[in-house]
């Protein structure tokens, strides 16, 4: 298995830390006057998603993370797991309920999501930064407030719950940010 | 700030030390940067380049100096009087927000001063430079493993006493260090736990190192566990160190032989001696004197409140 050094730290690298792919985020090299160096890291799990810190001894080795990100299609979800095609190559990925938890409420048929893969296996999934979604659920709202001054809850086609603006209906679609979770525009 | 007002504040920061030892009847020297021999120090590495000198048909090899200490130091023995360089002097490590591979050094030299005096020197320097004079608080190594870490005897601590300080003040997992090694843990509380509290609002100075850290500093004549160097921290930033300088030629040898083998045993590469600086302590042991480095981009960084050193030099080494 390849390794690295500490010499090769730096943002982004892609490590295993017992047994777990992990990335870092910082690397602080650490050299007093007299004494020897070290390197502060500072890394997220790529799994559990938490940053962690961790001093390490320059000259320490630790083994490279087969980690990928890669572009899939988000196919459908049989219950269980989540399917994702390359749609250049037409392989198919299923990812586990522990890599979309977070996201699977912004996964859109046919979408085109960065899937990060771990030996191979999907473990965390990226939505696209915009997606559109029907409204499947919201009060009626004011008819003629088209200033969309206030707003009111709507739950999509996904079942996620946004704040939208008062004029938007049942059956229309609207554009969403994935990232902050919020209502962007009607879709056209 | 834009790029002019780093460059002449830098200008300006410049002229301030020249006056500073101008006014002190101290001279200026412009010692080589090349030279065939390298320190042996092992904290220390050194960029080499290759010269055609006449009579050989190889070309030699010349080593970039990481201070001026060897040349400044025969030019004591020489009776120079006190000195002082003020220029770039070269580091073979890694770069990071506090250090360059080319940075700028003032390194000086004053005739019958002891370590003490040195001290003071450097902080009135110091003061009068940063924006706002700030008082001095001054710690051997062992009080400041007291009263920063709460370590008694820092002599006598045991490895896991020092594991267990790192742990109560909740410094992150160290990664590769055997559990017994003492005296790497003991530069793990000194860097991770007690140098981040240095020189806030003040100028700390820590002085009598542990002998092992002597380098060319006189061991103490009360403690012969220590040595009478002293380093200067302002916003826990190193910003100097010292010696009360070691004068006999044998010393000397003693100490650079001392290195060379610890070269071998962490596995780097020897180097030449210095043997024009041995011959000339031969002739003339080093006259009575303390000396010292301190980083001049640091200075300039504390000064005018930077926090990275890129942003206090006209081009930074990865730029250059």
């Amino acid at each position: 298995m390849a390794t690295y050094s500490t010499t090769d730290f730096k943002g982004g690298l892609k490590f295993l830390m017992d047994g777990q792919p992990c990335s870092i985020i910082e690397n602080t090299l650490v050299r007093p006057g007299k004494g020897q160096a070290f390197n502060r890291v500072k890394y997220r799990n790529l799994v559990t998603g938490r940053v962690v810190e961790k001093t390490f001894k320059a000259g320490e080795k630790v083994d490279a993370a087969d980690v990928v990100d890669i572009d899939l299609q988000y196919l459908y979800n049989d219950g269980e797991f989540w399917h994702f095609m390359d749609e250049a190559s037409f392989e198919q990925y299923q990812a586990s309920e522990a890599a979309v938890a977070d996201i699977k409420k912004w996964l859109v048929e046919q979408d085109t999501c960065t899937v990060t893969l771990f030996n191979g296996d999907p473990i965390s999934v990226i939505p696209p930064k915009q997606i559109t979604l029907e409204v499947t659920e919201t009060d009626p709202g004011l008819k003629g407030d088209t200033q969309g001054t206030g707003g009111k809850p709507a739950t999509l086609s996904t079942g996620a719950v946004v704040q939208v603006p008062l004029f938007v209906q049942i059956g229309e679609k609207v554009i969403v940010n994935t990232e902050k979770g919020e209502y962007v525009s009607r879709a056209k | 700030m834009s790029k002019r007002d780093i460059l002449k504040k830098r200008s300006d920061l410049m002229q301030l030390i020249r006056a500073f030892f101008y006014a002190r009847d101290v001279i200026e020297v412009d010692t080589p940067q090349l030279s065939q021999a390298a320190t042996p120090d092992v904290h220390l590495h050194s960029l080499s380049t290759s010269v055609q000198v006449p009579g050989q048909a190889e070309k030699q090899r010349y080593y970039l100096h990481t201070s001026p200490e060897y040349p400044m130091k025969r030019l004591l023995c020489e009776g120079s009087g006190d000195i002082f360089y003020l220029g770039k002097v070269f580091r073979d490590d890694d770069l990071s927000p506090r250090h360059q591979v080319e940075f700028t050094m003032l390194e000086w030299y004053r005739l019958g001063f002891d370590m003490q005096n040195l001290i003071d020197e450097v902080v009135e320097l110091v003061n009068s430079i940063l924006a706002n004079s700030r008082p001095v608080e001054q710690l051997s190594f062992q009080q400041a493993f007291q009263k920063y870490a709460g370590i008694e005897d820092v002599f006598s601590t045991s490895a896991a006493d020092l594991q267990a300080c790192l742990k109560q003040n909740q410094i992150a997992e160290i990664v590769g260090v055997d559990t017994k090694d003492k005296e790497l843990w003991q530069q793990l509380v000194l860097t991770e736990v007690i140098e981040p509290q240095l020189g806030k609002e003040k100028i700390t100075v820590i002085t009598h190192f542990p002998a092992k850290d002597a380098a060319l500093a006189r061991i103490s004549e009360q403690d012969s566990r220590t040595a009478q160097r002293f380093e200067v921290f302002v916003d826990a930033m190193e910003l100097a160190n010292g010696y009360y300088e070691l004068a006999d030629a044998e010393l000397y040898q003693q100490r650079f032989t001392e290195s060379l083998q610890q070269r071998v045993e962490y596995g780097l590469p020897n180097v030449p001696l210095d043997k024009n600086l041995i011959e000339t302590l031969k002739a003339a042991p080093l006259p009575d004197c303390s000396g010292v480095a301190l980083g001049v981009d640091r200075l300039f960084m504390l000064q005018q409140g930077l926090l990275n050193i890129e942003d206090a030099v006209s081009i930074p080494t990865q730029q250059a």
